[in-house]
């Protein structure tokens, strides 16, 4: 029998989170609420007597200085609405798995053998809300209705009563496995695909179907007692192994791409032509030198830190389910990324994460369309999975940004990026190399397999729609997950396996079918598989994506210690099966049969796709814009914008200094809230060698062309690492393209268009890299980027995140970006062009423009290494990168982070072409820093950037005023710095 | 002068800043510093009994989800030490009796309250004065601090130091007593060894952001009657070299972060007790 336990505040002490709510239905719902409290409900399903229910709600559940719970009995009152909000059945409750957990221990030999908890929170509205408003508070801000169950109760009717609810997962029947004829006729086989959710094509299906025709595959399948017809966990298997997700479909097709003027090339694969062409020619060029280690092969990428320790990096995107269920779909994205970095080579310790989104702005005002979360929402949802997902993982995230267009307002983009470190060698052996011999056990171990996140693979590689499944939202449990990679760090130094891999997307189907080509096959059974529980079919169990998992290959000598390790430390890990080299890819549930794939079909058999790209350049038109009458206030207004405005509210929301090496903070300046370039940690503690890990993501540029727009990602992420002291020659990079659908179709009937831009962000991508000499270590892509419902169509812009892994030698030598001394010399490097095409000084006017920012690479490669030698010998008192805003917001920010004023000469700065002060003043040329030093140093720095574009543009004042001469000499800004600040602060300090 | 010295730091079940904690220990001259696995103290492999000074360090026991590290101080309460009858409470109480030294950071000073270690009146185990809460702001927060350190407390890790200068970094660090009489009380017997403060290290702070969390009378760390069991909310181990500092690049520093005081404050009392 069920029993509730409620905890509620003391009389007197405050209640931050029912105050935090109040403030969001006030200022957010716009409904008049004079007071919410929260009250926490455990459900005890259990049968524990009364004295130990009364224990552990005394003991564990609640704090007897700060809190009063009660037993059986509701502790509300004195409201006017309760709302009570769990979880469906299912959904991970990692509350309600401590509580079951810390009753345990409690109870000890007492405990009951069955016992369960699950959580609720109870929020007492006080106001006059009628029955309307309470159930759009409850939809709008407290349940989330896909993946909680909510009951809203009035206070003048209540009887004084609830119910326990127990949202237990009732199991249905006996596992079964389906048998599907694909002897059949396209159409159905199409329906198949659709009705199945397995996001086939029909070359795809009919190559499944050509397949079971095979006489010799027909005799083997014979062997294991099974047919001519596909069995659902295979078709399943098939469908999420060869998912655009998992394969990249898109990025390894052959493509006809006509250019302009009919001219046509063909480009065999993008991936190999532009991404690894890219970084095979630099690291060719390396020679001796190359530092890359793994690339493109494993779960991230690894190159050298030095000569004892590697690093690992590789960023995410987590978008789908993020838009579902934005605090679920970004904390699982975070953790989940996290495993990409542990799982790569012999596994590494996790030191950083960076996280970037794309968001819809949270001010949006209109109707929103169907299934759509407003964008405040997904706002706040995302920032808090990321601080949960990375907080309590104990790995700082040390930056990021986030951009504002309204087309995130079908799918927002969470970008979730994380870094290691490993040993450059374990026992001898090197950690970057991968190795199972057949006779190791497949091991699975952490988390325990459940329905959530079935279909995440297939669905993520869909647009959003009507029947998207519930079951592709899931919540990450962080503690499962940290206490699963203590134990798995110790087991790797221990040398007490051979393999690692995560289980992502795909769950077992995938991190066993991918290893299992190390050794040439395996063999498992699905039965020994740990589940979270019962009802689950094998095909299910064979690629669900529950969380906190990872697959290990563990030879049979060191089985006994690695399990009684596990044992120990509270971890769950199960031998599911042998690898082998039988060359199929075999799978059981108990001694029957249900997947026998030969590993070559499943990994090699999937058609290659025929697509055809057509560039045709938009047709804009650039009206020149009224110079404004006054400056400093459209200075004020920029900084004011979403995409220029500080992100501190944010920033300070995530642990950014855990582990302990954080040298350059995403905060910074005399008051700790300048926005720094990029951040520098020192991952060994005991040396002065550092990180740079930096982020370039320009999406507005791609409305004009998307070639300038992947160039201009890349420059941004290459000179944010630059200007806090990285150098060119030990910057790696990651691409993660997000995409809308490319390819034509009905639906998509700019398909073309849409794939010529994916062109050619390649190419530039290509030239860019190996330009600045940037090898692309790892990447991702994420192509389905749409919303489809009724006759609305939302498509995100093409999208570009650059994202940096730098080293530098010594970290005493980083710089900041605040204006440090009176009577320092300010100076522009770089070229200024007449480039507000894409600008966000465009953007506040509502228009595009056409002259979008070019990278100039001979130049910019010239710039960067004069800055890095000048940076070597220590001139640079600061260093801020130019970027949204231009110059103007540049000299701004150097300004206010430093406390200090600034004087600027505009008639001073290098320009081609520009004959008005705004211009100058919001142009986003590329390749440019503001940058201040001690006079005294003027002739060497001078000297140094002879050669490159530089001038001497003003200086910094005592006075905290920023003052700018105009063209013709007349003052055009004379602002206080505390003004242009709080500009720049307020519009999303909540 | 007794040597050698010996640092324990616990890790396991969502403990994440052990790394820098015994980097902290070392760094301050401890002989021995080692990283111990909660699992390895219940297994019977490692005692508390060998060392002198007991690191807990911040993180999210058990992910903090019944209230901040109450599950973890429900694990020391009850789990008993394989093959013994012992709990590691038990074997904790006797590491304190024997003069050990304790530091409790973030979740680590969380977890002593919560275990009723602190501030221990009349050394009352178990018994429950004083809480951890809910920050005013109703966020987690990663801000720099000024700490103001009390001349008269008895507290051993603050000794001949005016203040300090740490990032907090916590949800739930607002400190509160069960009454004004508790709270006297830790007036008057010096048990509140640092307040937030302004710059100047003058009085406690309740203004934010300078107080972050909106502690009653500012409180950031206390002690126990003795001054050998401390718990603070900020990291006195996330400053240990200047490059930590959050102006660094601006202000001239000295080369050792001050957060390393309490740990060196630490060694030389062990090296020379009294």
């Amino acid at each position: 029998m069920a029993v509730r336990i409620e905890i509620g505040f003391r009389e007197g002490i405050r209640d931050a989170l029912g105050e935090k709510i109040r403030r969001r239905i006030v200022q957010h719902l716009h409904i008049p609420v004079d007071d919410v409290r929260t009250v926490e409900v455990y459900t005890i399903d259990g049968s524990l007597a009364e004295e130990d229910l009364a224990a552990a709600a005394r003991g564990p559940l609640s704090d007897p200085v700060s809190q009063r719970y009660s037993v059986g009995i509701p502790i509300a009152s004195g409201f006017d609405w309760l709302v009570e909000v769990g979880f469906r059945p299912g959904v991970t409750d990692n509350v309600g798995k401590t509580a079951r957990e810390a009753i345990n221990l409690l109870l000890g030999n007492k405990a009951p053998p069955a016992l369960d908890v699950y959580t609720s929170r109870q929020y007492l509205l006080r106001g006059p809300l009628g029955r309307a408003e309470a159930e759009y508070i409850t939809v709008n801000l407290l349940a989330n209705e896909l993946i909680e169950r909510c009951a809203i109760v009035e206070g003048a009717t209540w009887n004084r009563q609830i119910a326990p609810y127990i949202p237990r997962v009732i199991g249905e029947g006996e596992p079964k496995t389906q048998e599907i004829d694909l002897d059949v006729d396209d159409a159905t086989l199409l329906k198949i695909s659709s009705e199945r959710v397995l996001a086939l094509n029909l070359a795809e299906m009919t190559s499944l179907r050509d397949y079971l025709r095979d006489k010799s595959v027909l005799n083997a399948r014979a062997k294991v007692g099974l047919g001519r017809r596909i069995t659902d966990a295979e078709l399943e298997c098939l469908a999420q192994t060869w998912s655009e997700h998992c394969k990249h479909k898109i990025f390894n097709s052959r493509i006809v791409y006509e250019k302009e003027r009919g001219r046509r090339a063909v480009i065999d694969s993008l991936f190999n032509t532009f991404i690894r062409g890219s970084t095979q020619e630099i690291r060719r060029r390396m020679g001796e030198r190359d530092w890359c280690l793994s690339v493109f092969s494993d779960n991230a990428g690894i190159i050298k830190f030095n000569d004892d320790y590697n690093l690992v990096f590789k960023v995410e995107t987590h978008n789908s389910p993020s838009a579902l269920d934005p605090y679920g779909g970004a904390l699982t994205g975070i953790v989940g990324v996290n495993r990409d970095p542990f799982g790569t080579g012999l596994g590494a310790k996790l030191i950083f994460n960076t996280d970037v989104f794309c968001f819809a702005p949270p001010t949006y005002d209109r109707q929103l369309p169907k299934r759509i979360l407003h964008p405040r929402r997904i706002y706040e949802g995302v920032r808090e999975g990321v601080e949960h997902g990375g907080n309590k993982s104990g790995i700082p995230t040390v930056n990021g940004c986030i951009v504002f267009d309204e087309r995130y307002l079908g799918k927002p983009l969470v970008y979730c990026g994380t870094g290691g470190i490993m040993p450059a060698r374990i026992g001898g052996v090197p950690t970057h190399r991968k190795v199972i011999v057949p006779g190791d056990l497949v091991v699975m171990c952490g988390g325990r397999i459940g329905k959530d996140g079935i279909h995440g693979a297939t669905f993520s590689s869909e647009e959003l729609h009507e029947g998207s499944p519930v079951t592709a939202v899931q919540i990450g449990d962080p503690i499962t997950q940290k206490k699963m990679t203590d134990f798995l760090l110790g087991a790797r130094d221990r040398e007490l396996y051979r393999c690692i891999t995560d289980n992502g997307a795909g769950g077992l189907s995938s991190s066993v079918g991918e290893t299992a080509r190390l050794s040439g096959g395996c063999e498992i059974d699905l039965k020994q598989a740990p589940l979270k529980y019962a009802g689950l079919d094998p095909w299910e169990i064979l690629i669900s994506e529950s969380q906190e998992r990872m697959t290990l290959a563990v030879p049979p000598e060191k089985a006994e210690s690695f399990f009684s390790l596990a044992r120990k430390m509270d971890v769950e890990a199960t031998a599911i099966g042998r690898y082998t080299d039988s060359g199929w890819f075999h799978v059981r549930y108990g001694e029957k049969t249900v997947a026998y794939l030969g590993m070559n079909f499943l990994h090699e058999g999937l058609p290659r796709m025929e697509l055809e790209a057509r560039w045709k350049p938009p047709r804009l038109i650039e009206t020149p814009l009224p110079e404004p009458a006054d400056m400093g206030e459209a200075l004020v207004a920029m900084l004011g914008r979403l995409n220029i405005c500080s992100k501190e509210s944010i920033v300070r929301q995530y642990d950014h200094e855990v582990q302990g090496g954080s040298v350059v903070k995403p905060l910074v300046g005399a008051a700790n809230d300048g926005p720094s370039d990029a951040a520098v940690i020192r991952p060994l503690l005991d040396s002065f060698e550092g990180v740079i890990v930096a982020n370039g993501i320009c999406p507005r540029y791609g409305d004009i062309d998307t070639y300038h727009m992947a160039a201009c990602a890349i420059d941004e992420a290459v000179r944010n690492t630059i200007a806090v002291g990285g150098r060119l020659g030990r910057i790696a990079g990651l691409d993660n393209f997000c995409w809308c659908d490319p390819v034509q179709s009905e639906k998509t009937p700019d398909g073309r268009y849409k794939l010529a831009q994916l062109v050619r962000a390649n190419q530039a991508l290509y030239d860019v890299t190996k330009a600045y000499g940037v090898p692309c270590i790892s990447g991702k892509d994420s192509m389905k980027n749409d919303y489809h419902i009724g006759d609305t169509k939302i498509s995100i812009p093409p999208t570009l995140l650059f994202s940096t892994l730098g080293t530098m030698e010594d970290v005493r030598r980083a710089v900041t970006m605040d204006a440090k001394t009176a009577g320092h010399l300010v100076y522009v490097l770089g070229m200024t062009y007449d480039e507000l095409g894409g600008s966000e000084w465009y953007a506040l006017h509502g228009t595009i423009g056409r002259r979008v920012p070019r990278v100039r690479v001979a130049a910019a490669r010239k710039l960067y290494r004069a800055l890095g030698r000048a940076m070597e010998r220590g001139i640079l008192a600061s260093c801020h990168d130019c970027s949204d805003g231009g110059l103007g917001v540049a000299i701004a920010e150097t300004a206010f982070a430093g406390g200090l004023g600034l004087s600027v000469n505009l008639s001073s700065v290098p320009a081609v072409g520009i004959d008005r002060d705004d211009t100058l003043l919001f142009s986003e040329s590329q390749s440019r820093f503001v940058v201040t030093i001690d006079p005294a140093d003027r002739n060497r720095f001078e000297l140094i950037m002879k050669g490159c574009t530089h001038a001497r543009i003003g200086e910094v004042l005592p006075e905290g005023r920023l003052r700018v001469m105009g063209r013709k000499g007349d003052a055009i800004i004379d602002e206080d710095i505390g003004r242009l600040k709080k500009a720049w602060q307020q519009p999303l300090d909540f | 002068m007794k040597t050698p010295i010996k640092a324990i730091v616990i890790t396991g079940y969502g403990t994440n800043c052990e790394m820098e904690m015994a980097h902290a220990c070392r760094l301050a001259g401890f002989d021995r510093v080692d990283i111990v696995h909660m699992s390895d103290l219940v297994e019977g492999e490692k005692r508390l009994d060998d060392y002198d000074f007991l690191n807990l360090p911040g993180g999210f026991l058990d992910g903090d989800d019944l209230g901040a590290a109450s599950a973890g101080a429900n694990r020391i309460l009850h789990v008993r030490v394989k093959e013994t009858a012992e709990r590691l409470f038990d074997q904790l109480r006797r590491f304190i009796a024997r003069g050990g030294l304790i530091l409790g950071v973030c979740n680590g000073f969380q977890l002593l309250v919560k275990l009723g270690i602190l501030p221990l009146f009349d050394g009352n185990y178990g018994s429950r004065d004083v809480t951890l809460t809910f920050n005013d702001s109703g966020r987690f927060e990663d801000r720099w601090a000024y700490l103001k350190a009390e001349a008269a407390s008895p507290c051993i890790f603050t000794r001949s130091m005016a203040g300090l200068y740490l990032p907090v970094r916590h949800g739930e660090g607002k400190f509160i007593a069960k009454d004004e009489k508790t709270l006297e009380r830790l007036r008057r017997d010096g048990h509140i060894a640092l307040q937030y403060s302004h710059e100047d290290y003058g009085g406690a702070t309740m203004d934010y952001p300078a107080n972050p969390n909106g502690s009653v009378a500012g409180i950031a760390g206390i002690c126990d009657s003795t001054g050998r069991i401390f718990g603070l909310m900020p990291h006195p181990e996330a400053y240990l070299h200047y490059t930590n500092h959050p102006r660094w690049s601006r202000e001239k520093l000295p080369e050792e972060g001050m957060g390393l005081l309490i740990f060196k404050n630490a060694a030389s009392f062990l090296r020379n007790p009294g």
